[in-house]
């Protein structure tokens, strides 16, 4: 094909660049990880234009403020108010984002409009690991007992436990969250009065002093302990399908036949042999599932008023306070695309026929 | 495979007969009923928050309102929203991953890679935001921007399918015989992939409506008239839902937007089974 062409050497040259670049491209990990920095760019540049658009930005509400009354001229307001915030509005958007990345890249996600001088990544620090800690409790449980339950439920196939743990799985598995978080506010907490709602809010109780004492454990469990139950219960049927499902594909496995063939007990076959090969898949699904904990967190936040990144993102925008959008924006961003990241490394490196077939 | 042995078909195992009954329930409800029965919006003060009777099946709301007329009419928004949606992110998912897998070379991988990133980009905070900076008016528009979101999964899907189709005799035989793309595409394969098709068009449509209600619920869609999320929206936002009387009026579209998506859910299952001959037998 090169034959045909003049020049030969100079494509030659392109074409083992492009080569080399293909080879690139067709390294797993090495193509993951392009993908999650090309991921987080993408992320970033289209959040920093949707955010700078937005109408009613803080800058034009104060200014408008200031001169209401007629007691600035618009000039004295726009300086006030740049002075305020901080920020070179009139610079064109292009070289605000460059800042923005280059600030990004020192970890320096600027400071808050409306809490003045307030870093952003202090304000996302805050409320973090309460998210994290809420969503992640929630999830490590409903994976423990859904496999649990899958696996039961697949090696009873047909039975009354697997038509009941099925069918609860599919039912609560597409109910959306919030609703069931609404459920819990209106049965157990409106009707029953069983819960103590509203004592519940917030992270921790005002009173108690945070460290590593019984009281604020039981204090943090005690206000998480909605949020906990509802990713709980959101999360499971999932789980137990998948894992069921899982299941069922491995029992018909040869090697599975085979184990039984060489008289091996159950108990072994069962985590030695289905077990690990139907959790395989599942764990990296939970891998990405921990990349959506800020996301899905947002709405249940909201109704059990828990203070973590959804709640505060929820606040950020109704004040139109842009660094703390776009800061927690990225947060999440990054940690999508590293728990996928993760996900494709711990995968290749749990099944080996992976890292092979690549 | 007509569409009255179709549903026939589905119609043969309960889960199946579950899904058809309550989406068809679903659409009779939004669509067919509003035209016999008018809408009531007389406030009745002497009746406020009035437990489920015959003459209000589902009790009264906050000013006396009718709940079951509410959810009657409260459907249309929602319902049309998930249609648009799910047929736009169908669209352009079948377009493009067929297109991409036809095509190959830069355009497949200039594809994938978007579609990747698509994946990859937290959803529900990309849509708080965009809903919070344009306040999208009109289901049209929600649609549009819920779509935008959504076709990445199904993409890959179809492009997985259309690359192990285009292998197949009668499509290698349509190539040669120089039918255009257009023709190899929807004519020869989409039909081979119907299935997948409509599965997906169905969880685009529990998806849509999952995202399009807790953005109401969030108040970030500006509210026209009543629809189920707004109903939730009022009772969370005016305390509603600490005040123990109000019970039916909450628990009402909690109701119905859960046995929608439920309904959804089965009417896929069971489409699964019957595009599944493997499992139609068992």
């Amino acid at each position: 094909m090169a034959a045909a062409i003049p020049a030969e050497a100079k494509i030659a040259a392109t074409f083992d660049a492009r080569q080399q670049l293909g080879t690139l491209w067709r390294h797993p990990v090495l193509r993951a990880a392009l993908k999650a920095v090309l991921t987080v760019l993408v992320a970033t540049t289209i959040t920093f234009t949707l955010i700078r658009l937005l109408p009613g930005n803080p800058v034009d509400l104060r200014i408008d403020e200031l001169t209401r009354d007629g007691a600035m001229t618009y000039e004295e307001a726009r300086a006030q108010v740049a002075g305020l915030y901080a920020i070179e509005l009139d610079a064109p958007l292009p070289q605000q984002y460059a800042s923005f990345l280059w600030n990004v890249l020192h970890g320096d996600l600027g400071n808050s409009f409306l809490s003045r001088g307030t870093p952003v990544t202090g304000i996302i620090l805050a409320v973090l690991p309460w998210t994290l800690f809420a969503v992640g409790t929630g999830l490590l449980l409903s994976f423990a007992v859904g496999i649990g339950l899958g696996l039961l439920a697949a090696y009873r196939r047909g039975s009354v436990f697997d038509q009941a743990v099925s069918t609860a799985g599919s039912i609560v598995s597409s109910v959306p969250n919030y609703l069931v978080a609404i459920l819990l506010v209106l049965v157990l907490g409106v009707q029953l009065r069983i819960v103590p709602i509203t004592q519940m809010r917030g992270a921790y109780s005002p009173g108690v002093q945070p460290g590593l004492s019984l009281d604020f454990i039981g204090d943090v469990l005690f206000h998480a302990a909605l949020p906990i139950t509802v990713f709980f219960l959101t999360h499971i049927g999932h789980w137990i399908l998948s894992m069921r499902n899982a299941t069922l594909a491995a029992l018909e496995e040869d090697f599975v036949v085979a184990a039984r063939a060489r008289g091996l007990p159950d108990s072994r076959i069962t985590t030695a042999y289905v077990g690990r090969n139907a959790v395989l898949p599942l764990v990296t699904q939970l891998a990405i599932s921990v990349g959506f904990i800020v996301g899905g967190a947002v709405l249940i936040e909201q109704i059990f008023v828990y203070q973590g990144v959804g709640l505060r993102l929820l606040r950020a925008v109704a004040q139109r306070d842009y660094p703390v959008m776009q800061g927690i924006l990225l947060l999440v961003t990054v940690s999508v695309v590293v728990a996928n990241l993760v996900a494709d490394l711990l995968y290749s490196r749990l099944d080996p026929r992976i890292g092979r077939a690549a | 495979m007509s569409v009255i042995s179709l549903i026939a078909i589905i119609a043969r195992r309960p889960v199946g007969l579950i899904g058809l009954l309550g989406v068809g329930g679903f659409l009779v409800m939004t669509y067919a009923v509003p035209l016999v029965v008018p809408p009531q919006s007389t406030v009745d003060v002497a009746n406020v928050y009035r437990t489920p009777s015959l003459v209000h099946p589902l009790g009264t709301d906050f000013e006396g309102r009718d709940v079951l007329n509410q959810i009657i009419y409260g459907g249309r928004d929602i319902v049309n929203v998930a249609l648009i949606a799910a047929l736009l992110s169908t669209l352009i998912a079948v377009t493009f991953g067929s297109l991409a897998a036809t095509l190959g070379g830069k355009v497949d991988t200039a594809v994938l890679t978007i579609a990747d990133v698509v994946l990859t980009v937290p959803q529900l905070i990309v849509l708080i935001v965009v809903a919070a900076l344009f306040r999208p008016e009109g289901f049209v528009l929600v649609a549009l921007i819920l779509a935008s979101l959504q076709w990445a999964g199904l993409l890959r899907q179809i492009r997985a399918q259309v690359l192990s189709l285009k292998e197949r005799e009668y499509v290698e035989a349509a190539r040669s015989l120089d039918l255009s793309l257009f023709h190899v595409i929807f004519r020869e394969m989409l039909p081979n992939m119907a299935s997948y098709v409509a599965i997906h068009f169905i969880f685009a449509m529990t998806g849509a409506v999952y995202a399009q209600v807790g953005l109401i619920v969030l108040g970030l869609i500006p509210l026209s008239g009543a629809n189920w999320g707004v109903m939730l929206y009022f009772a969370q936002s005016q305390g509603a839902l600490y005040f123990s009387d109000s019970f039916w009026y909450i628990l009402s579209p909690i109701l119905a937007i859960s046995l929608f998506q439920l309904s959804l859910v089965a009417l896929a299952s069971g489409l699964e089974d019957v595009f599944n001959p493997r499992l139609r037998v068992g």
